[in-house]
């Protein structure tokens, strides 16, 4: 048994592995209510950019915010596999769009390393860090952070 | 908090809500014993149960509010002072109840002054002598004649007295583990206790009641029957002997306390968290239900539809019950205010009737807790402002008594409320002063104002014209909050003052918040919720049908009614674009009311009205104005609810009215002079403008069409040739392309007027300030803020119809004379034309004074007179009852001309000796009333 499969208390962290283009991201899994494939998603005209619409979610409307947007890459043709993280934050129930989801990773805290001062300042404003994983690196967002949009558009 | 206490607050708070109502009830009517039973038993529990949960402070003041109570029980005369002092008690305990609720525990303080008060009063009650107030205690007798009737009530205080005088070992002895408490106040706090205990224990109370033979000879006996029953009540005990000997008393107030039992249990308290939590739930089964609806649907022929049927019809019971339980009487909202009248009336020394009707009309609790505080202060400023001191109003020949009237009742999926008082009505010169003095208006532009457009000032933020700063209103809380608090639940406020006659305030509400009746309506492909409450109506639209859509320039326009309703589309104002666009100039049109003002919204589909649970929007979606809400309909998507507020202020340019529009005021149609302008350019430098109401179509014409014959130009328009002409030289000659114009058609004959190009209509105030030398203009007015020439249509029909006036003098071959009275120059240089045109000889003056005088002078002979109603100084009724007196004049028809025709007009002006009532802009009205008139007097 590696250290990595042992929960240390505040050492080590889970996260959920998504993909979104060509990037692997990870998000924090006490911050991640459910997964799930976005049924109907009904567009909010006038949102700002980053809103994929508004969908049902057992009854719950949820805010889609479309991840790739968020993140400046280009739109896919044919949304029909996309999935859906479920995150909430100051208890309004947010769905963030993305391309697929992968397995759930139990990450050592002192491996995470700060982002690279090259990084794309949109991503490096939701980012938390990066790990570097066997063969690809893994983005780690802050979920708060990627919400932090609606006040720039309002600001705007 | 502790279960206890926190039941206790409830209880006491609903208790002293009682007691407030039920003291200004017993100070009007001080011989009501029944009354007054109910408030001295009401403060008698609050006191007991104050001792027992530990309250020293609110059990003393209790006490003594309820010593003060016992002498008016007694006999002693009402005064108001006294209870005045006990209103100001009860003040004191709802205060340390709030602190209590906050703390958790009784707060420091100090009530001596108060208690003093209190005994000084009972003390003057006792020196002075008893009236007769058919006081159960003072007749003994009679006593016992009513316990039967009322068992569970009297007897206690009954069973209080027998406890005073029975030893309180005995008591002791009886209930040990009680025996703490009572020793402490016996007389007291054991009463209330006791009674819990009987309740409780059936074994106990017998014990209890048992050492009391000395006092009290048949109780064992009835004690007997109590526990025979098995239902021990308190009352066995409290019975006297001849109450005993009269009634049965056991088993009458056994059967009594069993209702009363019954009567508690027949509602329980339910936090209102719970309430809302089901509320929830309930919305999520009810759209549960839909989707299980429309998949069953879907599927012929399954196993699921007659269960399904079953569920779906449980779930609307049930969604109804528990919308039920949300309901409630909007007396509730009303009942601080017989108390608050009863103190403003003494503050103010005014008398002050406070009538209210309705209070039983239910609405949702969140609604009326919205406009609890609207209301008071509402009702406040009736008193305060609206009604006059008893001085006042003798001076003024009305009855010394100012009545405010509030009245509720449903009207289509609405409550209205009304507050109406018979005062001195709003004094338009001080709010006038204000509004001037705010920097609301300037006074020139508030000379302009009428009195509705003056009285809505009073809704503007921290407008208050009390003079002085009193207790009562004027403390810079004002009709802008009330209005606000209004507005967020998506009501109306309206408004109608009479000077000398009071003023009536009217708001209309929904009855609930949480599930809206909506019109759902498809744009683009997607689909939106409409709030029903702002649809007036809905008008399909085609190219070919009816109702067509038209543009003026971009600006899309539908006719309805003799009216240009202004329409924008749902699609470009959310900025969405369909995947096949929809064919121009189809669709439906939302005819939607925002306060006073209409507008239609284009939509491509319209599929329905659903009620809609109302869902709040995502924080990041807030910001959207044209959205209120979003929710999830039946087969389980999610749609947007538009706002119809946040689309009329999107009308741009138009919303700068918008303050002025919101107040629904009615009685603005009729005063208000705005009139729509069709605002164009014509050559020269200066946007021009023609009433819109005179323009019968605007059309695009291709120049290639236009046809050139003896010197004029024509073009074949629907099947006849219709002369156009230039506004003046410097409207461009297109070569090419599509030149727009005006058409003016009166009767068969249509006349077009070629421009540069059609800019907007617009609203405005119709005020010339230049009148112009120059022909075809009537003069210059400042339209949205910029100067306009406004064109004056009755010089161009002369010029295509060399016959436009004769052709009329062939049909009506001697002249009639006709007097024509308006103070607007805009309408004697509009309607001259055209009256001139339907072949009479017109005189137009300028006011009815002139008028008048030139009548009177010499034999002019009129044939007919028409006159504007409402002029400055001497007015068109005035005017019609001055021609009535002239001998001369008083078989000559007079034809009024009115911005409004309310029927109240109407009659007025029938009374006035008006012979017709016609409508400004209705030209072809007017010359069919003249044509009346005059066949009707060749008739006479």
């Amino acid at each position: 048994m590696s250290d990595d499969m042992i929960h240390h208390g505040d050492s080590h962290q889970e996260y959920v592995t998504v993909m979104i283009g060509p990037q692997l991201f990870g998000l924090p899994i006490s911050r991640v209510q459910d997964v799930f494939m976005p049924d109907t998603i009904t567009r909010v005209p006038l949102a700002s950019q980053e809103i994929a619409g508004v969908l049902n979610l057992r009854g719950r409307i949820v805010t889609a915010v479309d991840m790739r947007r968020r993140l400046s890459l280009p739109q896919v043709e044919g949304k029909a596999h996309r999935h859906a993280v479920g995150v909430e934050q100051a208890g309004e129930a947010y769905g963030l769009i993305i391309d697929s989801v992968g397995e759930v990773l139990n990450l050592a805290v002192d491996r995470l390393e700060p982002n690279p001062v090259n990084l794309d300042r949109r991503w490096a404003s939701v980012s938390a860090g990066v790990y570097r994983l066997d063969g690809q690196l893994l983005v780690i967002l802050d979920i708060d952070r990627v919400l932090a949009f609606g006040e720039e558009a309002a600001a705007a | 908090m502790d279960d206890l206490l926190r039941e206790f607050l409830t209880e006491t708070a609903e208790s002293l809500d009682v007691i407030d109502i039920e003291l200004v009830k017993f100070e009007q009517d001080p011989n009501n014993a029944k009354i007054l039973d109910n408030i001295f038993r009401l403060v008698h529990t609050i006191k007991g149960t104050c001792g027992f949960l530990g309250l020293p402070r609110l059990e003393s003041i209790a006490h003594a509010a309820e010593t003060l109570m016992g002498k008016f029980r007694d006999g002693k005369p009402v005064t108001s002072e006294a209870v005045s002092v006990v209103l100001t008690s009860i003040d004191r305990i709802k205060e340390i109840l709030g602190q209590l609720e906050q703390l958790e525990h009784e707060p420091e303080g100090e009530d001596r002054g108060i208690i003093a008060e209190l005994e000084r009063m009972s003390a003057i009650a006792d020196a002075l002598p008893k009236v007769d107030r058919n006081a159960p205690v003072a007749e003994p007798a009679e006593q016992a004649v009513e316990r039967p009737l009322r068992p569970g009530e009297v007897s206690l205080d009954e069973l209080e007295r027998a406890f005073r005088e029975t030893p309180s070992e005995a008591v002791v002895s009886a209930a040990p583990e009680q025996s703490t408490e009572r020793t402490l106040r016996p007389g007291e706090v054991s009463l209330d206790e006791l009674e819990r205990a009987f309740r409780e224990t059936s074994v106990e109370s017998v014990v209890v009641a048992k050492p009391q033979p000395p006092e009290a000879k048949p109780v064992p006996a009835a004690a007997a029957k109590v526990e025979a029953e098995a239902k021990p009540a308190p009352a066995p005990a409290a019975a006297a002997p001849p109450a005993a000997a009269k009634a049965k008393p056991a088993g009458d107030v056994g059967g009594g306390d069993a209702e009363d039992v019954s009567i508690k249990n027949q509602s329980i308290r339910v936090n209102v968290d719970t309430l809302e939590h089901l509320m929830t739930m309930v919305s999520e089964l009810v759209l549960t239900r839909n989707q299980l609806l429309e998949i069953s649907r879907r599927n012929e022929n399954n196993d699921f539809k007659v269960p399904l049927q079953r569920l779906s019809n449980v779930t609307g019971e049930l969604q109804e019950g528990v919308m039920k339980t949300r309901m409630q009487p909007i007396g509730n909202a009303w009942q601080k205010l017989p108390r608050i009248i009863r103190d403003l009336s003494r503050d103010l020394d005014k008398k002050i009737e406070l009538d209210m009707s309705g209070a039983d009309t239910e609405l949702d609790r969140q609604v009326l807790e919205l406009i609890k505080d609207p209301l008071t202060h509402m009702v406040r400023n009736s008193a305060d402002h609206g009604l006059e001191t008893v001085q006042e109003r003798r001076a003024a020949g009305k009855s010394e008594v100012g009545t405010i009237k509030l009245s509720a009742y449903h009207q289509g999926g609405h409550i209205m409320i009304e507050i109406a008082d018979d005062g001195r009505g709003l004094n338009v010169a001080a709010i006038k002063r204000k509004a001037v003095s705010n920097g609301l208006v300037t006074e020139s532009e508030a000379e302009k104002l009428s009195e509705a457009q003056i009285h809505r000032f009073i809704f503007a933020p921290g407008f208050s014209t009390a003079a002085q700063i009193t207790n009562v209103s004027g403390r810079g809380v004002g009709m802008d909050v009330v209005k606000t608090n209004i507005d967020q639940i998506g009501g109306t406020i309206d408004l109608r003052s009479t000077p000398g006659k009071g003023a009536v305030f009217t708001i209309k509400i929904p009855l609930t918040l949480a599930i809206v009746s909506a019109l759902i309506v498809e744009s683009a492909g997607d689909r939106f919720a409409i709030p029903q409450l702002a649809v007036i109506e809905l008008v399909r639209a085609s190219t070919n049908g009816e109702h067509r859509i038209e543009r003026i320039k971009d600006t899309p326009v539908l006719r309805l009614r003799n009216k240009l309703l202004p329409l924008i589309s749902l699609q470009s104002l959310l900025g969405i674009e369909a995947e096949k666009p929809t064919a121009d100039g189809e669709g439906f049109v939302v005819v939607t009311q925002v306060g006073n003002r209409n507008f239609g919204i284009v939509v491509d589909g319209v599929f329905h009205t659903e009620e809609i649970v109302v869902k709040p929007m995502s924080k990041k979606l807030r910001n959207i104005g044209m959205f209120s809400g979003n929710t999830i309909l039946g087969d389980g998507s999610v749609i947007m609810i538009v706002d119809p507020n946040g689309i009329a202020s999107a009308f741009g340019a138009a919303g700068e009215s918008d303050e002025d529009e919101d107040v629904a005021d009615r009685a603005r149609a009729v005063e208000n002079d705005s009139v729509a302008f069709l605002v164009f350019h014509a050559g020269g430098n200066h946007p021009k403008a023609v009433p819109l109401s005179l323009v019968t179509r605007l059309e695009d014409i291709d120049v290639a069409s236009i046809e050139h014959a003896n010197n004029s130009s024509l073009v074949q328009y629907r099947g006849t040739l219709m002369p156009l002409v230039y506004v003046n030289d410097e409207v461009e000659r297109r070569s090419s392309g599509a030149q727009p114009i005006l058409v003016f058609s009166d009767g068969t004959r249509s006349m077009g007027l070629v421009v540069d190009e059609i800019v907007d209509i617009v609203e405005d105030r119709m005020a010339i300030e230049i009148s112009s030398q120059t022909r075809g203009i009537v003069g210059t007015s400042v339209i949205k803020g910029k100067a306009t020439e406004i064109l004056d249509v009755g010089h161009y029909l002369p010029l295509v119809f060399d016959d436009w006036f004769l052709s009329q003098d062939q049909a009506t071959p001697a002249a009639k004379r006709l007097l024509f009275v308006d103070d607007s120059p805009f309408f004697r240089n509009m309607l001259t034309p055209v009256l001139k045109a339907a072949g009479y000889e017109v005189e137009a003056y300028s006011s009815a004074r002139e008028a008048l005088a030139v009548v009177k002078t010499g034999h002019h002979g009129f044939d007919v007179i028409v006159s504007d109603v409402e002029m400055p100084d001497m007015n068109g009724f005035e005017f019609a009852e001055a021609c009535r007196g002239e001998e001369q004049l008083r078989r000559v028809p007079i034809i009024a001309l009115a911005s409004g025709s309310s029927p109240a007009a109407i009659e007025r002006g029938r009374i006035a000796g008006f012979h017709d009532y016609v409508a400004k802009f209705d030209r072809q009205g007017l010359i069919a009333a003249l044509k009346e008139t005059a066949s009707h007097l060749e008739a006479a």
